[in-house]
């Protein structure tokens, strides 16, 4: 069983409360962190941990926190982005809904480490009951004087707020989260200047993810160099993979990474296999934006070595025969589903979510959209798979923000490796609309001599 | 005291400048002048924080800078990016760019009625001018457009949502030429739309400005939608004493009367000095006016075609009408 550092007292009851959470060894990081380290040993032992962005770009998270600029007398700001809104990804939610003083320690830590004093939780306008429970939990800390003025005779102030968005998933993106918690329209802004310049109303910021910032807590607890020790290469520390689609046991998993996929998908502690004995027919390992992978790249890469769960494996083979491990929705379909309508899917969603501002993304994921709809339903031709290709090629990198990136990687990915169920569509318009094409053939991958 | 600024060198097609620092690629291609120059849909040099939208002005950084000469992998905005001494710049010479402007001009169609023949802007639309220059013949798209219905949006201003490609430009007039803010984006992505609060028209001063920074025909002037093709009327420069604004504008003539008046814009469409609404849409009197000659229009502009000659008796009669 691999060790866990966030959910290790997930099940203990009550833990939602302060009481609880302090009885099982909660603000024991902060306590030691105001007591005897400074905020630069704090940010020094995050950056011996290795920690990498959780939120899906894998940025480490040291190198982030050293950027911040220190101008004399400018405040400084701290926001958790909380707006997860991707697609198969649903780890943030459960670990504020269950354990929501894990956030607000990490927050405290993070907060300390970057000398902000006031601090924000950008939470998705969805997760309205999730606002309360952290609202709560927020004001038990402030009670018991882990928030506010001078915070336990240390001479550090913080005041934390959680404000919501209006469920755009475009205010993920940090810039855009920035405009949104300053009033503004959700859209993201133009780099440079970087957030840690100029971000939240024009003073040094930086935006961490949930998951990001819980994890700085077992960090001070037990040390950079500990924290390092777990996972593989650079992909240090446990992650929260959020399991879904047609496997026994979806649910949100921590894991070590480094974890190998085959057992992450069949083995009893994690997915438990795929449901009703069906095969693997493909797998998004990150979240909708990441390219998908068919059953022969899910368990091995494309030179035959096994596939792990960590930032380098899921990455191997580059855009054509590999994929990213993103924010960690893991999606896992049989092989009664139809690819060609899980890219509609996915591609609808990028086309409602657009913000509308740059004029690829805006008009590009709207006729990607369109397109995949009129072959899902059969009334496709063989040129809109070369025109699917075309405008996704258009799309992608043009954009200001990444949303235009993600919404083509998955169609790209679809067509780079089920381009014959798209062709089937649209040769057999009747049967695509009642039945499914299954499993694809195995490519087989030419050893390419240096 | 005299501190002499150090001067950067900037390469773009293989043709150098010498610019200040802080200096966008887009400006320094306008120094160099000619076809360097990337075409600009949103940026806008008067208005703070305009650009960046389009995407047509996207070039390639092949060289960073003398310092660090890495390529930069993306295609950039020239609008937006300031650039760094010794940086070696791909515009028209790029076949990425090329490849990524023509697919930025017909993401831009795809939503476009190209109702040109009814279109007031037509002659002196940036979107036409774009899609000549840099665009494919045909159109892949196969579906139905977006279309919106027509607002009025005050006394003056007619909003033609269908025709608009969202550059914002208008948005930014309203917040920083007038004190209050006076219409914004509804909505998001393709759905987005430029609108006013609830039913509420603008009415301010200055705000005809939006229609010259239009670059489509999407806020037009009533008080010459449909009376003329800009190119039978005769552009002659002007200037009047006002209070509100600095009067110098452009009187587009049909014989003897005042079609409309607009503010003088340069070559690259971007207007020198924002004029009033009263010298934009009621001064329509030529004893109103000081005129001080024809306006020099580019000789390969439509506008031109038909710079000096007697507007023919066969295109005023919807003048008379009117």
């Amino acid at each position: 069983m691999s060790r866990k550092l966030l959910l290790n007292n997930i099940h203990v009851e009550g833990i939602h409360t302060y009481d609880v959470y302090r009885k099982t060894g909660g603000y024991a990081a902060v306590e030691k962190a105001l007591k005897s380290m400074s905020p630069d040993d704090v940010v020094e032992e995050v950056k011996k941990s290795g920690l990498r962005g959780r939120g899906g770009a894998g940025f480490p998270t040291g190198m982030k926190w050293s950027f911040i600029a220190k101008p004399e007398g400018v405040p400084r700001h701290l926001l958790c982005n909380a707006d997860e809104s991707e697609p198969g990804t649903f780890k943030d939610r459960y670990l504020m809904e269950k354990i929501p003083h894990l956030l607000i320690e990490g927050m405290i830590l993070s907060s300390f480490a970057l000398g902000c004093e006031q601090s924000y939780i950008y939470i998705r306008g969805e997760y309205m009951y999730v606002l309360r429970i952290l609202e709560k939990a927020i004001a038990e800390a402030y009670q018991n004087g882990w928030l506010g003025k001078n915070i336990k005779g240390s001479g550090y102030n913080l005041d934390l707020s959680v404000s919501p968005g209006a469920g755009a998933y475009i205010c993920g993106e940090e810039t855009a989260l920035i405009e949104s918690l300053e009033g503004k329209r959700g859209n993201p802004r133009m780099k440079p200047p970087f957030p840690a310049i100029q971000g939240l109303w024009q003073r040094p910021t930086v935006v961490n993810n949930v998951e990001t910032i819980c994890a700085v807590v077992p960090i001070v607890n037990e040390g950079g160099d500990a924290y390092a020790q777990i996972g593989i290469g650079r992909s240090t520390g446990t992650k929260l993979i959020s399991a879904g689609g047609n496997i026994n046991k979806p649910g949100v998993y921590e894991l070590e990474l480094g974890v190998s996929v085959e057992e992450f998908i069949y083995g009893d502690q994690y997915c438990g296999g795929i449901k009703n004995g069906k095969k693997l027919k493909a797998c998004v390992p990150g979240g909708s934006s990441v390219p998908i992978l068919p059953h022969y790249l899910v368990c091995k890469t494309a030179e035959g070595n096994d596939r792990l769960m960590s930032y380098e494996s899921l990455a191997d083979g580059g855009f054509a025969n590999g994929s990213m491990l993103g924010s960690g929705g893991f999606i896992i379909y049989d092989e009664d589903q139809c690819i060609v309508r899980n890219t509609w899917n996915f591609s609808r969603f990028y086309h409602h979510e657009s913000c509308g501002q740059c004029s690829p993304c805006r008009e590009g994921t709207g006729w990607m959209e369109k397109v995949l709809h009129r072959l899902e339903y059969g009334h496709g031709k063989m040129e809109d798979i070369d025109l699917l290709w075309d405008i996704q090629r258009k799309i992608e990198g043009n954009t200001i923000c990444p949303l235009g990136d993600a919404a083509a990687w998955p169609v790209a990915a679809a067509i780079r490796h089920f381009r014959e169920e798209f062709e089937w569509h649209v040769k057999e318009p009747n049967a695509c609309t009642t039945r499914n094409y299954g499993l694809v053939k195995e490519k087989v991958f030419e050893k390419v001599n240096a | 005291m005299s501190e002499q600024i150090q001067k950067i060198t900037v390469t773009i097609d293989g043709k150098t400048v010498e610019v200040d620092p802080g200096t966008t690629i887009l400006n320094a291609a306008r120094q160099i002048g000619g076809e360097v120059v990337p075409p600009a849909m949103c940026y806008y040099k008067p208005l703070k924080g305009s650009g960046g939208k389009c995407r047509t002005c996207l070039v390639e950084v092949s060289k960073g800078s003398e310092k660090d000469p890495r390529p930069m992998p993306k295609l950039v905005a020239s609008c937006s990016t300031t650039v760094m001494d010794g940086m070696e710049v791909k515009n028209k010479s790029s076949e990425r760019v090329v490849d990524a402007r023509k697919g930025v001009v017909e993401f831009l169609l795809i939503n476009h009625p190209l109702d040109c023949p009814v279109c007031d802007q037509a002659g002196e639309c940036s979107l036409q001018d774009l899609a000549f220059e840099h665009g494919a013949d045909t159109s892949r798209y196969e579906f139905k457009r977006r279309e919106f219905d027509k607002i009025d949006i005050g006394e003056y201003i007619k909003l033609h949502m269908t025709r608009c490609i969202l550059c914002y430009r208008c948005v930014y007039v309203a917040n920083q030429l007038t004190p209050n803010r006076e219409h914004g984006i509804l909505k998001r992505g393709d759905a987005a739309e430029i609108s006013t609060y609830i039913q509420n028209s603008l009415d301010n001063e200055f705000i005809g400005n939006v229609i010259d920074v239009c670059p489509v025909g999407a806020l037009t002037d009533k008080t010459f939608r449909f009376r003329s093709r800009v190119w039978y009327t005769k552009p002659m420069d002007a200037s009047c004493d006002c209070g509100k604004c600095g009067g110098k504008a452009v009187l587009w003539m049909i014989g003897n009367e005042i079609a409309r008046v607009t503010a003088r814009k340069d070559q690259y469409g971007e207007v020198e000095e924002f004029i009033c609404n009263d010298c934009r849409f009621n001064k329509k009197d030529l004893k109103d006016w000081n005129v001080e000659g024809p306006r020099k229009i580019s000789r390969h502009s439509v506008i031109s075609t038909n710079h000096y000659e007697k507007v023919a008796p066969a295109h005023t009669p919807l003048l008379n009408k009117a």
